[in-house]
């Protein structure tokens, strides 16, 4: 039984009808991830992933494991903490770093009968856009290796795209799960700031990142949520919101919801043609379904940028100040420095890769005494205008359709040679998580090169079962995430 | 020319919460290093803060009783500093939006006057690890063990003049914390540090001067030779003609001296932001009347009634009521005695005795109230003399919970002699072994009378009444 014709949920099912075993289905998604031609992996777990099999089976045969997700393999990005796996943040400085604890979502998981198979590869720290920045060398897409496959989650989308994995965890600060999904064309989302606990992700922009999955289906989304999401007592910005019942919201009936289309989006500089004609159409096939498609105003959109910086490199600064040589991970050799401050510089300056120490320089300096006013509490400042500003749409409409990004993949080397293109490329998704609001990305058609478009669709906060209904009833309508790359 | 030395006070105080602010680990001081924490206070990759609401508990109660205004809603930030014990390389703090401010504190001096200290701002924060040095000079070990013990920081207005407001200032605030129950304020131990801000000016002037800061103080009379020290120190520089510079100094116990750290050019930038990781806080009403309502009495108050209800001397009240276990001792003592004179008199001459000549800490006294009013029992009824009560006693105080008094006293034999045929007996052989004394007396030196007394209780083992003892001698002497 070949698992890559499934979705994870169907993978579940063969599972508990005793089609498949659980070992069996981690030993090809093993196979696939150890054969992987895009470097979507940094970390494969063989011996840990049949030996949890082996155990999940049991307690399924046994029926103490019930849920849909019982047995089946999944991948995480490698930010997201793994007890007794290597953790590296895709970073020199983690070095080996193997955690000694779960991130509540590896908990939540496992409890659910997840079996996990590897990490996977990402921007260095989640910073960058198309998983170039990797100390463990760029991941490529499925869908011409020549390009890249977005980012930062670009392993979580790559692997699911290219057959290395049924569904993945990725983690999305500024569009890191909704941008690769859409680069890849597989279906990734955000949630609702505060809906899945941050313990154990490795903060990148602590008040921006938040875990969520990457599958072929809003569906499966779904059921990871069930398992994934709901207050942490570990992690004091999570909400008191109901955990479960995702899979359940997902009725497949949009009429009356109201659509809201951005005319600034399709005004943006770059904006690649066809992809405007695909997002579009998309809005166009949930209308014929009796959703109600209007044009709205997103009035601040040329100020999400230099907000989003702003804040994520700030907070990036400090959380990344902890990596500092003294405690775990990579330290300096000791010719290289003398005393303690030159420690700290030789290891950070040989630990931390370009694009990392790019953004600690720039947060450093937003933080400064005499420029924080001028900077991160103005940054402040637009954030709350910002969250305002789309309680004003919400107030008339469900959702907002846009493009998840202006192009389809560029080539690999492209955007780091044009950093400032690169920056700009986030401005479709970077509001959401300003906002700290539900967002997904679903494939909705394909360039003339054969690349896949994504389609982006976001809620007002906590409304995440509304994005995920409203994917799901696309998916329902359309077949474009049902085509697969063929890796070459 | 006459100068006048201006202070503000920065007191760290560490809570005496069971865990610490961010985690569950203990707060325990002590212990094998690095025992007493985890992944989330030796800040590992990806874990979290999640604030013990206890603390703020404490904190606000603090707050309350040194009379300030409570910011009920209030936020934490982020101080970023790079040090080996401070594991996420920034300390959570609150800087823009701290939970306290605006208090006040009044005091009674040492030389009897009375001040009034305003409290800038009080706010929560978590302490760091602690840095051993390897006896070679070449390796440093961290302990992560304090790291995230809650402190609260305590900024006073530059409103001491003297060092003994600075004293009665730290005194009062170890008293208000200890009856409050939220921390033991042991400066030896490093749960109360204060670090004192400094300038000097000629008396008379309003403006400022240049101010140090000095820390590294570890106890109260650290603190007043660290203030003479440096006192003087700012004002001959002044005086020949050099300027103070804005610094950090340290004090070195050992050399008594302070010595420059950093200087205000070279001042770390700490870039505070607003912790991301723990939402903002909010103190309700009803919290803060809760607080109010469960607010012990303090020093003063008990002190005030201790004068007036049991008839104690302000000084002697005011020494007892300072301490919450002092008092304890002779409310709950007294209870059972009633007799504030006598379980006064115990206390300001045994218990004070060994609290300021063998460095007793009243919080470790271990005398139970029960055994401390039988004793009194038993002296009030004469059974035992004062003299032999304060060996009775001491044996009493350092004694374990085993201890009994009326199998001590009788198995020391130190009941009163009040046969006073045996007095008789004994006052008579003196008398006859002495004649020298005998002749000393007969010429007029009455003063002799007392070699006469002290023999005769050293024979009697000090056991009899020195009353009775001088009666019957004046009787004797008289028949000479």
């Amino acid at each position: 039984m070949d698992i890559f014709q499934m979705t994870a949920l169907e993978c579940g099912a063969a599972i508990r009808d005793g089609k498949l075993t659980a070992v069996e289905a981690a030993e090809q998604v093993l196979a696939a991830a150890e054969a992987d031609k895009t470097n979507a992996y940094i970390t494969v777990c063989r011996e840990q992933a049949l030996a949890r099999a082996a155990a999940v089976q049991a307690d399924i045969e046994s029926g103490r494991l019930t849920g849909p997700l019982a047995g089946v393999p999944f991948a995480i990005k490698d930010n997201i903490c793994t007890k007794g796996v290597k953790t590296t943040a895709a970073s020199h400085i983690l070095g080996d770093f193997t955690p000694v604890y779960n991130a509540t979502v590896m908990d939540r998981l496992e409890a659910a009968g997840a079996v996990t198979v590897g990490k996977l590869n990402m921007d260095e720290f989640a910073m960058g856009s198309t998983s170039e920045t990797s100390y463990y060398g760029p991941t490529k897409n499925p869908w011409d290796l020549t390009k890249v496959p977005g980012g930062s989650s670009g392993g979580a989308a790559a692997s699911v795209a290219a057959k290395s994995t049924l569904i993945s965890l990725g983690s999305d600060t500024g569009g890191s799960i909704r941008q690769p999904a859409s680069y890849c064309g597989v279906t990734g989302f955000k949630p609702t700031y505060g809906t899945v606990s941050r313990f154990g992700l490795i903060a990148y922009a602590s008040s921006l990142d938040q875990i969520g999955p990457v599958a072929r289906t809003a569906s499966d989304c779904a059921a990871v949520m069930d398992v994934i999401a709901g207050k942490d007592p570990m992690d004091g910005t999570t909400l008191d919101t109901p955990a479960a019942g995702y899979l359940d919201a997902l009725t497949g009936d949009i009429k009356g919801l109201r659509i809201g289309i951005p005319k600034e989006c399709y005004a943006t500089a770059g904006l690649d043609p066809e992809v405007a004609a695909k997002t579009r159409a998309a809005a166009e096939t949930l209308a014929a379904a009796g959703a109600v498609v209007e044009e709205i105003s997103m009035p601040f959109l040329e100020y999400v940028i230099p907000a989003y910086y702003i804040i994520a490199a700030a907070e990036a600064s400090s959380n990344l100040s902890r990596f500092d040589g003294v405690k775990y991970g990579f330290r300096a050799s000791k010719e290289d420095y003398s005393g303690l401050v030159d420690m700290y510089n030789a290891t950070r300056s040989e630990g931390f890769g370009t694009e990392v120490k790019k953004r600690i320089l720039l947060g450093t300096f937003v933080l400064s005494s005499g420029y924080y006013d001028a900077y991160y509490r103005k940054a402040l400042r637009v954030k709350a205008v910002i969250k305002q500003k789309f309680d004003e749409i919400f107030a008339g409409y469900d959702l907002i359709l846009c493009p998840v990004a202006p192009t389809t993949a560029p080539a690999l080397g492209k955007s780091l040679a044009d950093p400032m293109a690169m920056y700009l490329s986030d401005i479709f998704t970077v509001s959401v998580n300003i906002a700290g609001l539900p967002g997904i990305s679903v494939p909705c058609g394909f360039d003339k090169s054969g690349m896949p478009i994504g389609v982006q669709l976001i809620g007002k906060a906590l409304a995440d079962k509304t994005v995920l209904n409203a994917g799901h009833a696309f998916q329902m309508l359309t077949d474009y995430h049902k085509q697969f790359a063929e890796v070459k | 020319m006459e100068w006048e030395i201006v202070m503000g006070l920065e007191v760290h105080v560490e809570l005496a919460t069971k865990t610490k602010i961010f985690c569950s680990c203990t707060t325990e001081f002590g212990g094998a290093p690095n025992t007493h924490c985890c992944p989330v206070c030796t800040g590992m990759p990806g874990t979290l803060p999640v604030l013990n609401r206890q603390v703020v508990e404490y904190a606000v109660r603090a707050g309350l009783a040194l009379n300030c205004d409570i910011n009920q809603y209030n936020k934490f930030d982020r101080k970023n500093y790079f040090y080996p014990d401070l594991p996420k390389a920034y300390q959570i703090s609150q800087l823009y939006l701290p939970f306290a401010h605006d208090g006040k504190v009044q005091l009674h001096t040492k030389s009897g006057r009375d001040v009034t200290i305003g409290i800038h701002e009080i706010h929560m924060e978590e302490d760091a690890g602690k840095l051993v040095h390897s006896l070679f000079g070449d390796t440093t070990y961290p302990d992560y063990n304090r790291c995230g013990v809650p402190l609260i920081e305590i900024v006073s207005e530059p409103d001491f003049r003297e060092t003994e407001e600075v004293i009665a200032y730290l005194t009062k605030l170890k008293s208000t914390f200890e009856y409050l129950g939220i921390s033991d304020c042991k400066m030896e131990e490093g749960s109360m540090r204060a670090d004192v801000n400094l300038s000097v000016r000629p008396k008379g002037s309003t403006e400022f001067g240049t101010r140090t800061e000095m820390k590294n103080i570890n106890s109260l009379k650290a603190i007043e030779r660290a203030i003479a020290f440096e006192s003087k120190r700012q004002i001959e520089l002044i005086e020949s003609g050099g300027r103070v510079v804005q610094e950090t100094r340290r004090w070195d116990e050992n050399k008594e001296k302070t010595f420059a750290m950093r200087s205000k050019e070279n001042a770390q930038d700490y870039r505070y932001f607003p912790e991301p990781d723990i939402p903002p806080l909010y103190i309700t009403d009803e919290e803060l009347a809760h607080y109010r309502a469960i607010c012990p009495e303090f020093a003063e108050a008990k002190a005030a009634r201790f004068v007036s209800d049991l008839g104690l001397a302000q000084e002697d009240a005011e020494i007892i009521a300072g301490s919450k276990y002092l008092a304890r001792l002779f409310e709950e003592t007294n209870a059972i005695a009633n007799d504030p004179a006598e379980v006064r008199y115990w206390m300001m001459t045994q218990v004070l005795y060994f609290m300021n000549e063998r460095g007793v800490q009243a919080e470790d006294i271990k005398l139970a109230p029960e055994k401390f009013a039988q004793f009194i029992g038993i002296v009030k009824a004469g059974r035992i003399n004062r003299q032999v009560g304060k060996q009775v006693f001491e044996s009493m105080f350092f004694g374990d919970d085993s201890f009994d008094v009326e199998a001590y006293i009788k198995e020391h034999d130190l009941e009163i002699v009040d046969d006073k045929s045996l007095i008789e007996e004994t006052i008579a052989a003196v008398i006859a072994e002495n004649p020298k004394a005998v002749e000393q007396y007969k010429s007029g030196q009455t003063k002799i009378c007392g070699f006469f007394v002290g023999q005769t209780m050293k024979r009697l083992k000090g056991k009899a009444d020195p009353a009775a003892v001088n009666a019957v001698l004046a009787e004797a002497l008289k028949k000479l």
